[in-house]
């Protein structure tokens, strides 16, 4: 297990001059900080900053530590940085194998175990030739975790991951999630204005101002 | 690498038309050192202006160039006004694509062979209606005034100016906008003529221009349906630039500026009226009146499509009759027997000409691609929205073929590049390239970019997100794209002509060029090959994507 950490420091967004956000934070293995805020309160663009996909028209400043080393210079395919979006967005053409093959990076691990053994583990063993498309949604978004725990990354970026769920698969996910992330020792960033979103992470809570 | 792309596409498309330009009008004025003209000189213009029938050739030119687009778009409006979200609308969307892969020259031919005096619809009307035991002596194909010229142009360009239409009427909102118009008491139709049409016509400009251009400079259609006693300019052009003595060059020079002229002189007619529109527009707008007209519009407007769709089946009916006609006596409807003998004596002829084709499209439309797809490509890395300049995009279809393409040729002859399969190539990518840009740019912009950033944060670099990821995704998008733009390549007719200097014949080189004197039946097989081959493609393009991804349900919604 990766024991990582991610640092923002004094990391600032503003749009055509208008200061969006300032957040300056540290996030432990198995941590998560939770950022609330109204939508057009900066919250998503805060993660594509860290991601390494913010739009040209945003101006933004401040550094992205993973474990001490700045990955602001980095493009996104280099940072090690996971996310889940608010769909899961599996790739409809490649099957539930291919969407998790697409994701390990290692050239030397044995794949199909790889895969075996994930799909055991959130509860799916034997999916790996279904279509994406026949998936329930909250199988998709198990698939779309594993996806991204395979992926092997530094930190984990939650972009209002359970908003399209029921209630009662919303609560089955943010328990899933947060063990997963817990047990692998990976700090994550939550964005969200679901206040039970943030008492399931339980950790340092962030509210933006419009 | 991939930021040269949009630079390069430019530079491709820009630089041969441009310079092609330029250099036409040197030996215009005298100037052909390959033949002796050192010296500047207006021989070639006191030659021109006594020419016989050299202002009749003008005349006919700029008539087709302005009434084609006048009477396309009329028709296109009062359609789109009257049958907007109808079953008949449905109908058209779907085979408006198809109608639009048939080459110009197979339709021309086959509009011959149905409105001809011993064509199809004279044979159903014959006896019975018109009494006519044998064919009547008339003047309708080639007719002196291009009328039927003109019935062609307006066939071929309604499917073309619809399709414009029909892809940037969704940024109009128009079922909200004439819903507005409707509450205040307009009728559906004039409403749509009154709200909808004076914004979508700006939408719709480069592509009514390329009409009036492709309409007074058209080559292969005017030679097969246009006047013969005198031929339009561009028919002449060509006449003079074929011609065994090579001192004709100077004239057919001079004739290709002034095509251009010509050209340019329709455009210029066509903004005047254009202004005039636009004050009588204001006029009825002003006037408040809310539901006068309304049938005309409606019945005009839903009659005139059916017409257009029953003309072009007509024509390919006759085509594929005549491709498979025994012996025929007039005023007979169908021959007394089908034969494939027309196919089975050509089969040997067919077969270096269609290879060529298929060469010569599949090289020029995958190059297209190649470029297109590393500017979109680029344009998405770099984030930077439409850096390309569209207006250019449509140089090629703005100039009229046999001007620039005469001075390309100047400067391929000194190159000694003239006649060889890759200038062919070369020219017919030129023509080929808009249309693969248009076709596929809309459906590259608009794919979800989370895809690919999915595709990144899983670590993977925008190479393998690209094939991977975007090519998949937009691969029914990309063979649409191909199959418009071989469906161009095959079309084309004077490019092959000038550029191959007749040592490469392609199906549709040969057909036209079988359109003065060969029997109905030959010329009826190798237009019906020409107009295959195109309808193949986008039946490939349909059924790939459904066959491989038939197990994958998330693809239908792709987009």
């Amino acid at each position: 297990m990766s024991e990582s950490k991610l640092e923002l420091d004094k990391v600032s967004i503003a749009l055509n001059g208008k200061q969006l956000l300032t957040v300056d934070s540290s996030v432990g293995p198995g941590e998560v900080l939770t950022i609330m805020g109204p939508s057009g309160s900066g919250k998503s663009s805060l993660l594509a900053y860290i991601a390494g996909f913010l739009a040209p028209v945003f101006e933004a400043s401040g550094g992205v530590f993973v474990n001490g080393d700045d990955i602001t210079p980095l493009p996104a395919e280099r940072r090690r940085v996971g996310l889940l979006f608010q769909d899961p967005l599996l790739f409809p053409h490649l099957s539930i194998a291919g969407n998790l093959r697409f994701a390990i990076d290692d050239r030397s691990a044995d794949k199909a175990s790889l895969i075996r053994q994930g799909l055991d583990e959130v509860g799916l063993g034997g999916f790996e030739e279904r279509d994406p498309g026949t998936l329930s949604g909250g199988q998709e978004s198990r698939i779309a975790l594993l996806r991204l725990l395979l992926s092997s990354p530094n930190a984990v970026l939650l972009d209002e991951p359970f908003s399209k769920l029921d209630s009662q698969l919303r609560a089955e996910m943010r328990t899933l999630v947060f063990s997963k992330l817990r047990a692998s020792g990976l700090p994550s960033i939550l964005v969200t204005h679901d206040q039970a979103d943030a008492d399931s992470a339980g950790g340092e809570i962030i509210t933006l101002e419009q | 690498m991939l930021r040269w792309a949009s630079h390069s596409l430019l530079i491709l498309l820009a630089v041969p038309i441009l310079l092609g330009t330029l250099i036409a009008i040197l030996p215009a004025f005298g100037y052909f050192p390959t033949l002796g003209g050192t010296e500047f000189s207006l021989d070639a213009w006191r030659e021109l202006v006594q020419v016989p029938g050299i202002k009749r050739s003008i005349q006919i030119s700029l008539l087709s160039g302005v009434l084609t687009p006048l009477i396309a778009l009329a028709l296109v409006f009062l359609y789109l006004a009257s049958a907007s979200g109808s079953k008949l609308d449905n109908w058209m969307r779907r085979l408006v694509s198809p109608l639009l892969s048939f080459p110009h020259a197979a339709a021309a031919f086959g509009l011959a062979f149905l409105i001809a005096p011993s064509g199809l619809l004279s044979r159903l009307i014959s006896p019975g209606l018109s009494g006519w035991e044998r064919p009547p002596d008339l003047l309708i194909v080639n007719d002196t005034w291009g009328l039927t010229l003109l019935f062609g142009l307006v066939v071929k360009e309604v499917p073309f100016l619809l399709l414009m239409s029909l892809a940037a009427l969704p940024q109009l909102q128009p079922s909200k906008h004439v819903e507005l118009a409707r509450s205040l008491g307009y009728r559906p139709t004039i409403g749509w003529l009154k709200v909808i049409a004076p914004n979508l016509y700006p939408l719709i400009r480069l592509p009514v221009a390329a009409v009036i251009v492709f309409a007074s400079a058209t080559v292969d259609v005017a030679l097969i349906l246009g006047p013969t006693l005198p031929p339009t300019l561009s028919v002449r052009v060509l006449a003079w630039f074929n011609d065994a003595d090579l001192n004709f060059r100077f004239l057919a020079a001079a004739g290709a500026i002034l095509q251009l002229g010509t050209s340019l002189l329709a455009i210029t007619i066509w903004l005047c009226l254009e202004k005039l529109c636009a004050v009588l527009w204001r006029f009825w707008v002003a006037t408040g009146d809310r539901g006068t007209g309304e049938r005309l519009v409606f019945f005009s407007g839903r009659g005139a499509m059916p017409i257009v769709l029953l003309v072009i089946t007509g024509s390919l009916v006759a085509l594929l009759v005549n491709a498979f006609a025994g012996p025929w006596r007039y005023p007979s409807v169908l021959p007394a027997s089908w034969t494939f003998l027309h196919w089975t004596n050509n089969f040997q002829n067919l077969l270096t000409p269609l290879l060529n084709t298929l060469l010569i499209s599949v090289g020029s439309t995958l190059s297209a691609l190649v470029l297109v797809l590393a500017t979109l490509e680029s344009e998405r890395q770099s984030g930077k929205l439409r850096a390309t300049a569209m207006w250019l995009l449509y140089l090629p279809l703005l100039v009229p073929q046999i001007v620039f393409l005469f001075g390309f040729i100047v400067l391929t002859e000194s190159m000694r590049w003239q006649g060889t399969m890759s200038l062919v190539i070369f020219g017919h990518f030129l023509f080929v390239l808009p249309y693969v840009f248009l076709s596929l740019s809309e459906a590259y912009r608009q794919l979800d970019p989370r895809w690919s950033q999915v595709a990144s944060t899983l670590g993977s670099s925008p190479f393998k997100s690209f094939w991977r990821i975007r090519i998949p995704l937009l691969l029914a998008p990309c063979l649409t794209a191909i199959a418009i733009g071989m469906a161009i390549s095959i079309s084309l007719f004077l490019p092959t002509q000038l550029l191959g200097a007749g040592r490469i014949t392609t199906i549709t080189s040969e057909a036209v060029a079988l359109s003065s004197g060969a029997s109905r039946n030959l010329i009826a097989v190798w237009a019906v090959v020409q107009l295959s081959l195109p309808m193949l493609g986008f039946l490939a393009a349909l059924t790939v994507p459904r066959l491989l991804w038939r197990n994958r349900t998330g693809m239908r919604e792709i987009r």
